[in-house]
């Protein structure tokens, strides 16, 4: 393996601006995403607009900084507020809430960053040495494997993710609609603009991002807080003593290979390592009945998982270009935006950049931990602002924010279309998550299957019929029909479990037999 | 919590710990969340999600179907709203007893009274600059949305505007249209 571009991408990550950059992106990106109701997805779209002037490399770092420092903030929530940020710290609410509540929420914040730096930096060695194997395979990859991969990306997220599955599918398919939207690329036919010029070269991808996930949030929220006061439980002494560090031991190694290796896989991979990581540490412990009242390890397993796990899901996004949920689609279009199209290519035809993105992580990552402990009294006392005051400043975040993107006043009414779909979405039970991967995707599937179809004379068989993209259309098609079969075969058994929480246990099982293999061997 | 299976069967004893999680979760974030809406709002989504594939299925017919050695710019749109209408209908038959919606509350007006006071915002920016709009913006969410007292209203406003200005014009200088 040749070195030299990892050191040159670390002496590009060094230079004083960009580490300034990467630390004002941890910084913010904790303070947005410690507000209540905005988990990362909110925070990455609602702070794109600051990445856009800048240039590319610094503003990759800077987005990195943003990312960790949107993934902590959520976890800040879960442990003073009992407020997950995203689905994939709701575990650590359990015993966060429960050792905030015994006065020992400062034992568990440190616990969690130093997890998650941990955690974090496995996942990046893993990433830097994995990632230019994977690209290597994908190389050969034409149009039909990538019609394909970008399919099976949507359906996983849309199907392995919470909420109805159905209601998932649908909104992909939606988001896979929006993005057809403009001229299309390859007769130069005007689809869907309804004469409008703003929509003729299609709708961007920052409104639609920061319209579903960010001001969607806000609003849903605005419902909510006149009534709401939140009281963050007292921080003191951030520090783990050396008795936490020593129980926590196990659980940050274990969670650390559970979360690289189950992060891999699309969709629910942060959400699915968390849960992984507290089960496998519930299932060791000699008293098993302390998690849920306290354990220090049942805040560090998920979160060192969650967040090796939110590290790992960038090997598909940078050696596929395909996103495995939708934080991991946010960074997608955020690459896009800065002219990197990541890809298998990547690796090869711009190594500054694709070393540049890694190993703005591992400095990320450090900022974090470093930043993390000194300003836990920060966000206490920003929790303790009431959501009242702070909605209006976000909504109006949003607002200019978008607006400094094209300097477009369209752009501003189509934040705030998105944001009435994205709140009607949430009242509706659609998650915004699959739509907005979908949207993203759209236009490298559609243009796939249609240069696929050119090559194949017309004949759509031709995807079944390559080895590759025949492998991932069958697993496509065990996407939609396993969890049809488990459905009729508990159905038959007379299960009396709803049929929503059947399918979703029946997925969630088939991924775990799955994985302690792999989890033994990643952690090695 | 079931012990039947011991550590030799490590997979089975994990799904089962996670189902129970699954299950406490589920039951933690249901106190936290207005009732659900019933089986008309179910109905109602997807008879949205119906018209905008058939919405869709009939404009992309007009864009030009092609074949499929030559693609026409409508094949794409109308194979995916043809699955938009498809499973729309499945959600119109099976979704009904589903119990994600949550009903509109009289504090969702609140919600539509701060969308119409972002697009007044959207709209008066070109014309008056956004100083006096996001101040607007910004009493109205405080002291009507969320019931702040009007001390706390005049402060944090004229603190939040005067922060943007520093920001955005002074300190970034993005041309955001400005009243001075």
């Amino acid at each position: 393996m040749d070195f030299s571009p990892i050191l040159t991408g670390f002496e590009i990550v060094l230079q004083p601006t960009n580490l300034l950059y990467c630390l004002v992106g941890v910084v913010i990106g904790m303070l947005i995403g410690v507000l209540p109701g905005l988990g990362p997805a909110a925070t990455i779209a609602i702070l794109l607009p600051i990445t856009y002037g800048i240039e590319p490399v610094s503003a990759i770092i800077m987005l990195a900084g943003i990312f960790y420092g949107a993934q902590y903030g959520g976890t800040i929530t879960s442990v003073l507020l009992r407020l997950p940020g995203e689905a994939s710290s709701v575990v650590t609410v359990f015993d966060g809430f429960a050792m905030a509540k015994q006065g020992r929420a400062g034992a568990a914040l440190g616990i969690a960053a130093i997890g998650s730096f941990i955690g974090g930096t496995v996942a990046i060695i893993g990433l830097s040495v994995l990632a230019p194997v994977v690209a290597g395979y994908a190389l050969d990859f034409g149009p039909p494997e990538y019609a394909a991969l970008g399919l099976l990306g949507v359906l996983l997220v849309s199907t392995v993710g919470n909420g109805g599955k159905l209601k998932a599918v649908i909104g992909a398919a939606i988001g896979l609609l929006i993005a057809t939207v403009g001229r299309d690329t390859f007769t130069g036919a005007e689809r869907f603009t309804f004469g409008n010029l703003n929509l003729a070269d299609g709708i961007d991808f920052v409104p639609i991002a920061m319209g579903l996930f960010g001001l969607g949030e806000i609003l849903y929220n605005l419902e909510e807080n006149r009534k709401k006061v939140h009281a963050p439980a007292k921080v003191t002494k951030v520090w783990p003593s050396r008795q936490d560090l020593s129980e926590s031991k196990g659980a940050i190694a274990r969670g650390s290979g559970i979360g690289f290796g189950l992060g891999v896989l699309p969709g629910g991979g942060a959400v699915l390592s968390s849960l992984v990581a507290y089960a496998v540490e519930k299932r060791r412990a000699k008293q098993p009945e302390r998690f849920g009242r306290g354990a220090i390890e049942g805040v560090a397993a998920p979160e060192t998982a969650n967040n090796a796990a939110a590290t790992s899901s960038f090997i598909p996004l940078l050696t596929l270009g395909i996103p495995a949920n939708a934080t991991m689609a946010l960074m997608f279009g955020a690459l896009l935006i800065q002219g990197v199209q990541p890809g298998p290519q990547l690796v090869d035809q711009h190594p500054d950049i694709f070393w540049g993105v890694i190993n703005s992580m591992y400095i990320g990552n450090i900022l974090l931990l470093i930043m993390s402990i000194p300003m836990v009294g920060i966000f206490v006392r920003i929790l303790k602002v009431r959501p009242a005051i702070l909605a209006p400043i976000t909504a109006l975040i949003t607002m200019l924010g978008v607006y400094t993107v094209n300097n477009s006043v369209f752009d501003i009414y189509l934040v705030i279309v998105f944001g009435v779909i994205g709140y009607l979405m949430k009242k509706f039970g659609f998650d915004p998550g699959p739509m907005v991967l979908a949207f993203v995707l759209g236009t490298l599937i559609e243009s796939s299957t249609r240069q696929s179809l050119l090559i194949f004379g017309g004949d759509p068989t031709g995807f079944v019929s390559r080895p590759i993209s025949g492998t991932i259309f069958a697993a496509i098609l065990a996407v939609l029909l396993v969890p049809l079969v488990r459905k009729v075969f508990r159905v038959r058994r007379g299960d009396s479990q709803p049929p929503a929480a059947t399918t979703a246990a029946g997925t969630d099982r088939t991924t775990t037999e799955s994985t302690p293999e792999r989890e033994t061997t990643e952690a090695k | 919590m079931s012990t039947t299976s011991g550590p030799e069967r490590p997979p089975a004893a994990e799904a089962d710990i996670l189902e129970e999680l699954k299950a406490e979760l589920a039951h933690d974030l249901e106190e936290e969340r207005p009732p659900h809406a019933g089986p008309l709002a179910q109905v109602a989504a997807g008879l949205v999600t119906l018209a905008i594939g058939i919405a869709g299925v009939a404009l992309s017919l007009g864009f030009g179907l092609g074949s499929l050695t030559q693609p026409g710019p409508g094949l794409w749109p109308f194979v995916v709203s043809v699955a938009v209408t498809a499973l729309s209908l499945a959600q119109l038959a099976f979704g009904r007893e589903a119990q994600d919606t949550e009903t509109f509350t009289r504090s969702s007006a609140l919600t539509a009274l701060g969308v119409l006071t972002l697009v007044g915002l959207a709209a008066l920016l070109p014309i008056i600059g956004f100083e006096v709009p996001a101040l607007l913006v910004m009493v109205i969410w405080l002291r009507f949305l969320g019931g702040e007292s009007w001390r706390t209203t005049a402060v944090v406003s004229v603190v939040t505007v005067a922060a943007f200005y520093a920001l955005f014009v002074l300190a970034l200088s993005i041309p955001l249209p400005r009243l001075i």
